[in-house]
């Protein structure tokens, strides 16, 4: 039988063929399709406008793209359909799939939803030794099977290659599995030996280019056909803002790189200046940097830069600005202070810019508005992000603070602010750190923010916003049931005739909710908002003196929306709850093992030693919570937010270790492992056991789980959490556990102090370092009652990654999450185990949980539970539910509603 | 009697191998009716059934057996089995997925036996079997609804499932070669070699693969718009027996695609063309001379190494293609090892 097609080029296919040979010189990569590179992209994504996104995707290609690289890794998109659906719709434009594709993803599944709708030969982008060799085999093993062209990372169990040594080391490593033991064709692999900045100022980034150059080499000279590829725009990082500079290192770059061996990769043509027309003096600088030929070679460069274009403009090397910017005209020194977020020098410019003015106040209103305004436009152009713009609040808010008793001493000057926002988290919900960012980054723009805190009831706001007369009501809320107060809140603002714009923002809240709910209910502008910068936009629209068109375009867009989002018609189809029942979830329970636990019954931990939780942090959310979007640790190395989300970190591991050595926050946990049985089908009957160990007949609990109705597609069942727990009816024995963690106790006065002392920052940052804790205690429990206290995997040996992709046996949903959306269920919790008795978290009447950074949930040990999304269930179900929690079924209604079809 | 195991690719080295001719064609002269059809065994079956060939497998297997002996006389060397729509996609226009298995692995058996027959008859000229694998009647890659160019009537995972349960079966069967043919979406082909890639890992066997691709037209691109090398690079992942067009266009229209094929692979190469192209009553006319004389331009630029008919051949085809066939010399690959 013949070999596969044996020239030894690199060959790829979209509708016509693209052959990769010594002759194509570099191959150059389409990648405005990528949401984590182009906001315009994600948002067109996002809007699901994919006929705007079609044009990105043909622009590219008219544009001279050979290769069309998609990714749509996004944390709030659903990739996978997302990959698909556009993946699809290139499929019927000839003029954009003609060319191959890059299929671009961190998530293995959108990878193969990919692949499994292009018909030509792709390249998949990409693949590592990161999480070690059998998967590595395992997905180049199903990439060789659909038929693509993958991209290997230099990335190993140990992290990215970032000397030559490890570059090749690892390349040679992965060419050797693929080539010998998978059999791919080493002309369909490309290796990406990873470009990172040069010239930041730190000593262990000088060899980045040489060692690229270098490693690129060998490569080409060691592992025959491979193929090099790589990120360009990378390696003038620290050049951001100053154009001239980076086109200059990016055209060097790539005119060695390609002599070295890189035939494709990822380079922005309109920033690339032609290599012959660099200026000769700049041209040997930049080499010198790139080929690390100097001691002072990055210092020359910023020479360079910074006489280049303004001061300050392109300054990064932080070491070598400081002294400089001292020495800058008093606007710019305050101006730069603001915008670096530095409070060092700020009371003294301060002091010297009052000094020099007629009145105090023309200081706010003049110097530190010139700064603030540059802020404002850095971060609404995209060039600064949140962690900084919080930063430069700090700074503003210390010279305000200096400033306060001048102003106040000469009485006859008041700030004039631009508008006056009340924001609040609504009734029954406490999480405010969204509301907190909003209200910081507001300020900033020199908004007055009447900030009311968590918890607050309508007639409050109503109150205020009247006595006050404040120009935007902003409401917040994260949990379910706060999408329902909101819309009360409407309603009730409505009868009070306010007619003030309303802005929502939230986790939970959306568009949608804002324009099918919210938005027919007040007849001022509801506008939703997503993110903290497009706050300042929105709220600058509404208070332009002239805002009736844009109220009335919001408005009509709402309407278009809504209208679009009801037709869309949900042709879902849904079973009987009967229905649904008979095709539950099926455990052999004659085979199936169950595992009693070694101790049973209520267990509480006070005064946990909270350092413990250090490993068992997952960083991620804690990046996204401050709008920087990306998995960690890779997220430090972002060609975007890598700088920012570099410096937030430390900013962290600072406060961190605070509160480990001052022990600033107290962890507390209980939990309970009980006999339980399935009964009717989805309830589970949970016997308690006293302390003496005698069974309380008189407190019988029960937990109620919901179960999936939407119709599945043969063999798949419709599942519900007691599926997972013996049915009486078994005759077996079964267990299930639930349990209550909070690391908040504490954080409310240190926010309070911070705030005190103007530094929101940290105000911010010590509710999110809370959260994550309290979500690592959730983990270190679970893993405690696995393999100690219930002990059904006592030889689990998991690393803190496997444990936040879920690997362990066994699960431990929250009420509130999507396997079981039911808030209600938490008072069943509390009643069992008395949470509120022996710890102190409670619950509010929206039955969130105070502290904010706590967790509670069930145990599961069966190994066959997984985690799995309730989906929309039909009135029959809510009838049933609300007969089995004995409440009324309006009240059912309204805790289940978000998961009510219609 | 043990039948020798031959080597399929040696023997390709050797000489131009024959395929058979249509299969439908010949179906048409016995004109079966509904009860034919039917048979004895699905008399009471709720939908019509009529013109459901590969069920002929199974209620009139004489006359296809009949049919596989026709070419084997006429000078094939390989027959294609009666499952061209044997995948549970393509059977449930007639409600009978469930017979898919059955479907497949009777048809391999009874041209197996056929085979075996003329093999033993004359062992110098060895007979195979190749388990036809078509293009089921769903795209992967183009949307049925102008209207929702996102949508897809089929997935990649249905068309690897039903393309698994058909291969399995075709192999259970006991067939030669797996013959994935009239490709007019190559998603759908890539669905089938992926299928077909897991079935050989987990059943620890090598089988020989055709790949045969569909011109629709003088564009010369396939259906869902790919160029000849484009096609050609989206299957060449797996490694295959031969790679080759049949159906859409006469011997005559496809042979600039044929030599395009030829100078981009190592693979050998297959051709079955229709009867030429349909005349205004949507028939294929072309005569065996005519076709015969077509097929021998290929065989002079050397272009073949297994050559057949599609729509509207006949055993008198094969049997002119044959004659010109033994006279010429095999495509030879090495040139590009």
């Amino acid at each position: 039988m013949a070999e596969p097609d044996c020239k030894k080029y690199l060959t790829l296919s979209g509708l016509e063929p693209l052959v990769v040979t010594p002759e194509s010189n570099f191959i150059n990569v389409g990648e405005r399709t990528n949401v984590t590179g182009s906001r315009k992209f994600l948002r067109l994504i996002k809007e699901e406008k994919y006929n705007e996104a079609l044009e990105v995707a043909r622009h590219q290609v008219e544009g001279g793209a050979q290769i069309l690289d998609v990714n749509m890794d996004e944390g709030m998109l659903d990739g996978v359909h997302a990959m698909t659906t556009f993946l699809n719709l290139i499929a019927s434009e000839p003029d954009i799939s003609r060319i191959p594709l890059m299929i671009d993803s961190s998530k293995w599944e959108i990878i193969e939803a990919g692949l499994q709708v292009a018909q030509g030969k792709c390249v998949v982008n990409s693949i590592s030794l990161k999480e070690g060799e059998s998967e590595f085999k395992r997905q180049a093993k199903l990439v060789k099977r659909y038929g693509a062209a993958v991209i290997v990372m230099a990335f190993d169990e140990d992290g990215q290659a970032d000397t030559y040594e490890r570059r090749i080391e690892i390349c040679k490593r992965s060419y050797d599995i693929l080539v010998n033991d998978v059999k791919f064709p080493p002309q369909d692999i490309i290796f990406d030996p990873n470009i990172f900045p040069v010239a930041t100022g730190m000593e262990e980034h000088r060899r980045n280019a040489l060692d690229f150059f270098k490693a690129t080499k060998w490569i080409r000279e060691n592992l025959p056909y491979a193929n090099i590829s790589g990120g360009v725009s990378n390696v003038s990082f620290s050049f951001r803002g100053n154009n001239v500079v980076r086109e200059a290192m990016h055209s060097s770059f790539l005119y060695h790189a390609i002599k070295n061996g890189m035939n494709l990769g990822i380079v922005n043509p309109t920033m690339l200046e032609i290599y012959d027309e660099i200026d000769n003096n700049l041209l040997e600088l930049v080499e010198d940097v790139l080929f690390d030929r100097r001691d002072d070679a990055t210092e020359r460069l910023l020479d360079f830069a910074e006489a280049l274009k303004a001061k300050g403009s392109t300054s990064t090397s932080k070491d070598a600005a400081v002294q400089e910017w001292r020495n800058d005209p008093l606007q710019d020194r305050i101006t730069h202070a603001l915008v670096k977020g530095i409070d060092t020098f700020v009371i003294e410019d301060v002091e010297e810019a009052r000094l020099a003015s007629d009145k105090p106040i023309d200081v706010i209103e003049g110097h530190l508005m010139i700064g603030m305004n540059v802020v404002g436009d850095l971060f609404g152009s995209g060039k600064m992000f949140l962690p900084q713009v919080v930063k430069s609040a700090r700074v503003m808010k210390k010279a305000v603070a200096y400033l306060q008793p001048f102003i106040e001493e000469e009485k006859d000057g008041k700030q004039e602010f631009s508008g006056k926002i009340l924001m609040a988290t609504v009734k029954g919900d406490v999480h405010d750190i969204g509301k907190n960012i909003v209200s910081v980054v507001l300020g900033c723009n020199n908004y007055e923010i009447i900030d009311l805190g968590v918890m607050v009831p309508p007639e409050k706001i109503i109150e205020t916003a009247k006595k006050e007369n404040v120009d935007v009501i902003g409401l917040s809320g994260l949990i379910t049931p706060s999408l329902d107060e909101m819309v009360y809140v409407s309603k009730v603002m409505e009868k009070e005739q306010l007619d003030i714009p309303l802005i929502i923002g939230g986790a939970t809240t959306s568009r949608a909710h804002s324009a099918v709910k919210i938005a027919p209910h007040y007849s001022n502008t509801v506008v939703h908002i997503n993110d903290a910068s497009r706050a300042v936009t929105v709220v600058g629209n509404l208070l332009q003196k002239d805002n009736a068109i844009y109220k009335k375009q919001i408005r009509e867009e709402y309407d278009v929306f809504r209208e679009q989002f009801l037709k869309r018609g949900k042709k879902k189809e849904y079973l009987s709850i009967e229905e649904a029942r008979k095709n539950k979830f099926q455990i052999d329970w004659e085979t199936s093992e169950i595992i009693k636990p070694k101790e049973l019954g209520i267990k509480v931990i006070e005064d946990f030693d909270i350092t413990k939780l250090e490993d068992y942090i997952d960083w991620s959310p804690f990046f996204r919570s401050w709008d920087l979007h990306g998995k960690y640790p890779d997220i430090l190395k972002d060609s975007i937010v890598g700088e920012q989300a570099t410096e937030l970190f430390a900013d962290a591991q600072v406060l961190l270790k605070r509160i480990f050595d001052e022990k600033l926050l107290k962890a507390k946990a209980i939990f309970g492992l009980f006999e339980a049985n399935t009964v009717n089908d989805d309830d589970i009957e949970i016997s308690s056991v006293s302390s003496s160990g005698v069974e309380n007949k008189d407190e019988m609990y029960r937990f109620l789980t919901l179960r999936q109705q939407s119709k599945k597609s043969a063999g798949k069942p419709n599942i519900a959490l007691a599926d997972f727990i013996a049915p009486k009816s078994s005759g077996k024995q079964d267990y299930m556990g639930c349990f209550c963690v909070s690391t908040g106790f504490g954080t409310q006065e240190l926010a309070a102090e911070f705030e005190a002392d103007n530094d929101d920052y940290n105000a911010i940052m010590i509710k999110a370092l809370a959260d994550r804790l309290a979500e690592a205690f959730a983990e270190y429990l679970h893993k405690e009652v696995r393999t100690k206290h219930w002990n059904y995997a006592k030889n689990e040996n998991l690393s803190n990654e496997e444990l936040i992709k879920e690997s362990y046996k066994g699960i431990r949903p929250a009420p509130g999450y999507p396997a079981c959306p039911d808030h209600l269920e938490k008072t069943t919790i509390w009643n069992l185990l008395k949470v509120e008795d022996t710890i102190g978290v409670k619950l509010t009447e929206s039955l969130a949980m105070w502290p904010a950074a706590s967790v509670s949930g069930y145990y599961f040990a069966n190994p066959e539970a997984k985690y799995f999304g309730l989906g929309k269930i039909n009135k029959d179900q809510v009838e049933d539910y609300s007969k089995r929690r004995k409440i009324a079924l309006p009240e059912a209604e309204k805790w289940l509603n978000p998961n009510i079809a219609h | 009697m043990e039948i020798e195991k031959y080597d399929i690719s040696a023997e390709l080295e050797k000489r131009i191998f024959v395929l058979d001719g249509a299969m439908g064609t010949m179906l048409q002269q016995y004109n079966f009716s509904e009860d034919d059809f039917r048979g004895a065994r699905f008399k009471d079956y709720p939908s019509p059934l009529k013109g459901n060939n590969d069920l002929l497998s199974l209620t009139q297997p004489e006359a296809i057996a009949e049919v596989h002996a026709k070419y084997f006389e006429a000078g094939a060397d390989i027959v294609e089995t009666n499952t061209f729509s044997g995948t549970t996609i393509a059977m449930a226009d007639y409600n009978m997925e469930d017979l898919v298995y059955e479907l497949n692995f009777e048809s391999a058996k009874i041209a197996k036996q056929v085979a075996e027959k003329f093999t033993k008859e004359n062992p110098e000229k060895p007979r195979f079997v190749a388990g036809s694998i078509g293009p089921t009647n769903k795209t992967a890659s183009l949307s049925p609804d102008v209207n929702r160019p996102e949508y897809r009537a089929i997935t990649f995972n249905e068309l690897r499932i039903a393309y698994k349960q058909q291969v399995e079966a075709l192999i259970d069967g006991s067939v030669d070669i797996l013959l994935v043919e009239t490709i007019f979406d190559t998603l759908n082909a890539k669905a089938a070699l992926f299928a077909i890639d897991e079935v050989k890992e987990e059943r620890h066997i090598d089988i020989p693969i055709m790949v045969s691709g569909t011109i629709t037209d003088a564009s010369g691109r396939t259906l869902s718009g790919q160029t000849v090398e484009a096609f050609l690079t989206s299957i060449s992942h797996i490694p295959l027996l031969s790679v080759g067009f049949n159906c859409a266009l006469g011997a005559e229209q496809l042979k600039p695609y044929l030599q395009r094929l030829s100078n981009e692979t190592k693979f050998y190469i297959s051709a079955h063309p229709n009867a030429g192209l349909p005349n205004a009553f949507g028939e294929y006319d072309e005569s065996p001379e005519q076709m015969q004389s077509y097929i021998e331009d290929y065989l002079k630029d050397g272009l073949i190494n297994i050559i057949g008919g599609c729509c509207g051949t006949s055993p008198a085809h094969i049997k002119a293609i044959a004659e010109v066939a033994k006279n010429y010399q095999p495509r030879l690959t090495q040139e590009f090892a």
